[in-house]
């Protein structure tokens, strides 16, 4: 399975977006952060865990769902929620804390939901699973068209939710997908460390279901293996386990001075970056001209901007919202 | 005619009741747990739903609460109106994030705007030697973590009229029912517990307490099993010339303080009953409503007979040593009188 034109130029657009969002989030982050960093200080307050490098896998997902689709996502939510069509606006505001955000302040960076495109998200790893697999049987159960997939990290792997529910799914056969971003690190501690198999993709049979690895963070082959995968859960074929090696061009979050890391692999990843990569090979394989591209990351410059604008000049919750919202 | 308003229910068939009654009228609705099909539920809450709904909604689980709670809370937000089980309030600790991060906090996660329509019942109470890890209430654990509706009925009456409510509530409640309340004989069950109950659907507001017994001179208030403890306690302080007020809680979340204070304005005396551990638990928080509001309407410091703050024991002499008992409300009183 392979992208069309339209899907690739959809797909760089959208990891420039996630991209661009990012670099302005990791800049603004410093604001009142210096010269004494005080993660409390500054306009967008807290943790906060970038998605650079990996890109491609929201992307190759992603082009293969529509809003009705569902998402459940990690604490490294950005450019998941880029792909699915999180309003942008909504969701920066939020991760300013603003009362125009998606929660009006109440969730923050990690808790971004937004059911108008079925997104939601969980910051405990490996938790948004057994959500997932629920929204697919709803799906199952009231014969509405719909799939349903978990990003998690390879971290999660290891999560015994993980395992209660893969075989949840696989019992049960609903249009689930599980896609693993294997980024090679859970915050500090390597997958080898961590991991009593190379690729999680073997774990697929341990519930009697198809798994797949995908080398190389590259998001035509992320699109063609996940298309089948959905394409069988649409067909009422039941789950798949997709894990996807991608890397982080961050650090676990913003301030992980990254001493964990071998010397030179940081070096070695960026020249591996996933977008400039994308970019040449649009170019290569006659899918667009440079002006087009270039317009496609001027649009998305003037996007981040605007949102962060919004967000920016938007009015901080009143603190006694706080004790609202619990119940619906 | 009277026979079918005279009917008389023990909770376990009050919940399926009231659960089949809803999924007769609201397809969305749909029940998962452990041996909740063919078995019925091990404390017979859903006896006879396979035979009528089949197993598509009538649908046992593995033994995976991580999962299928977690589930429920993805096919609430999606639409349908889960009811899942944890068989033992006690299994709580395999799977609490799925409960308080995901169920309890996603509709403040959307700004109030999300709805979770799911209802989480599971067993409480011991008093049968069941051990340590199956024998809990853990009332205040639940009560104390913001985002879920609690309920704990103590009559056939009221579980299905908060079942009913729960169902119909778009946001998460839990339906904490006590074992020795349900009408399995094996478990010594309480006779009190099975009471008239209306074939026809209604609710029972969740946030209500009940004046379960009107008097002057002390006000009990409990829930669940103890309420109970506390009516029989009632009858023989009446005996002795002392008019003894009994509120039945059952709701945890929101917790109907005013019905209490109103109560303890009247008798200046209150004794509260709960099952739970004594300390950081519903009795400690029934107390605070009444001091933090107005101290100066006891006539005597409040007294709580609640489980001491121990693991419960296996053995009958020592379990029954720790539950709270009539006698110990007795004694509670007398104390509370000659101080």
């Amino acid at each position: 399975m392979q992208p069309s034109r339209e899907q690739k130029l959809w797909m760089y657009e959208h990891m420039v977006l996630s991209r661009r969002c990012e670099e302005q989030i990791a800049k603004i982050y410093f604001e009142g952060k210096t010269p004494v960093f005080n993660m409390a200080n500054g306009p967008i307050p807290g943790e906060m865990h970038l998605s650079d490098g990996q890109e491609p896998v929201a992307v190759g997902v992603c082009a293969h769902l529509d809003a009705e689709d569902i998402v459940t996502a990690t604490h490294r939510p950005h450019h998941q929620a880029i792909a699915k069509g999180v309003d942008l606006n909504k969701m920066m505001a939020e991760i300013f804390g603003k009362s125009t955000g998606l929660s009006g302040g109440r969730g923050g960076h990690m808790h971004l939901f937004d059911p108008a495109v079925n997104f939601g998200c969980s910051g405990i790893v490996g938790q948004g699973l057994g959500p997932a697999v629920g929204a697919a049987l709803s799906r199952k159960m009231q014969g509405k068209p719909g799939v349903a997939v978990a990003f998690i990290g390879e971290g999660a792997s290891n999560q015994g939710a993980f395992h209660e529910a893969m075989n949840l799914a696989a019992v049960w056969k609903v249009p689930f997908i599980c896609v693993i971003e294997d980024n090679a690190w859970g915050i500090s501690v390597s997958k080898r460390a961590s991991t009593s198999v190379p690729r999680n993709d073997v774990r697929g049979a341990s519930y009697g279901i198809p798994g797949h690895y995908v080398e190389g963070n590259d998001p035509y082959r992320i699109y063609d293996v996940v298309g089948e995968a959905i394409a069988r859960a649409r067909a009422g074929e039941g789950p798949s386990l997709i894990e996807v090696e991608t890397f982080r061009l961050a650090g676990h979050f913003m301030g992980d001075a990254e001493a964990y890391r071998p010397k030179g692999e940081k070096d070695a990843l960026l020249e591996r970056d996933p977008i400039p990569k994308m970019r040449s090979r649009l170019i290569e394989d006659g899918d667009a001209s440079e002006d087009e591209l270039n317009s496609i990351e001027k649009k998305a410059e003037e996007r981040i901007a605007e949102a962060i604008k919004f967000a920016r000049e938007s009015a901080d919750p009143r603190p006694e919202d706080a004790l609202t919202a619990v119940f619906a | 005619m009277t026979e079918s308003n005279d009917r008389k229910l023990t909770i376990a068939r009050a919940m399926a009741e009231s659960v089949a009654q809803e999924m007769r009228a609201d397809e969305r609705v749909f029940v998962m747990g452990e041996d909740i099909g063919a078995l019925g539920g091990v404390y017979g809450n859903t006896r006879g739903l396979l035979e009528e709904f089949g197993d598509e909604r009538i649908r046992d689980t593995p033994i995976s609460e991580t999962a299928f709670i977690g589930a429920a809370v993805g096919a609430a937000q999606d639409g349908m109106r889960p009811v899942v089980e944890l068989m033992f309030v006690d299994f709580f600790g395999v799977c609490f994030d799925a409960i308080y991060n995901l169920m309890a906090k996603n509709i403040y996660f959307y700004g109030g705007s999300l709805k979770v329509p799911m209802v989480l019942m599971t067993s409480t109470g011991g008093g049968y030697s069941d051990g340590g890890q199956h024998s809990q209430c853990l009332y205040g654990t639940f009560a104390h973590l913001p985002g879920m509706k609690v309920v704990a009925p103590s009559n056939a009456y009221d579980a299905k009229g908060l079942m009913t409510a729960a169902i119909r509530d778009d946001s998460p409640v839990v339906f904490m029912y006590h074992k020795r309340l349900q009408g399995m004989g094996w478990l010594g069950t309480e006779a009190g517990a099975t009471v008239k109950t209306p074939e026809e659907s209604y609710t029972v507001e969740i946030g209500k307490a009940a004046v379960v017994r009107e008097g002057a001179d002390v006000t009990i208030v409990s829930l669940g099993l103890g309420v109970h403890h506390a009516l029989k306690a009632a009858e023989q302080l009446s005996q002795e010339g002392t008019d003894a007020e009994v509120i039945d809680l059952r709701s945890l979340v929101p917790l109907d303080r005013e019905t209490i204070r109103k109560s303890v304005a009247k008798t200046g005396r209150l004794i509260v009953v709960d099952e739970d551990y004594h300390s950081y638990g519903v009795s400690g928080e029934v107390i605070a409503s009444v001091v933090e509001h107005d101290v100066s309407v006891l006539k005597a410091s409040p007294a709580r007979v609640a489980y001491p703050d121990v693991p419960i024991p296996f053995e009958r002499g020592m379990e029954q040593f720790c539950l709270p008992n009539v006698e110990k409300i007795l004694a509670a009183y007398q104390e509370m009188k000659s101080a």
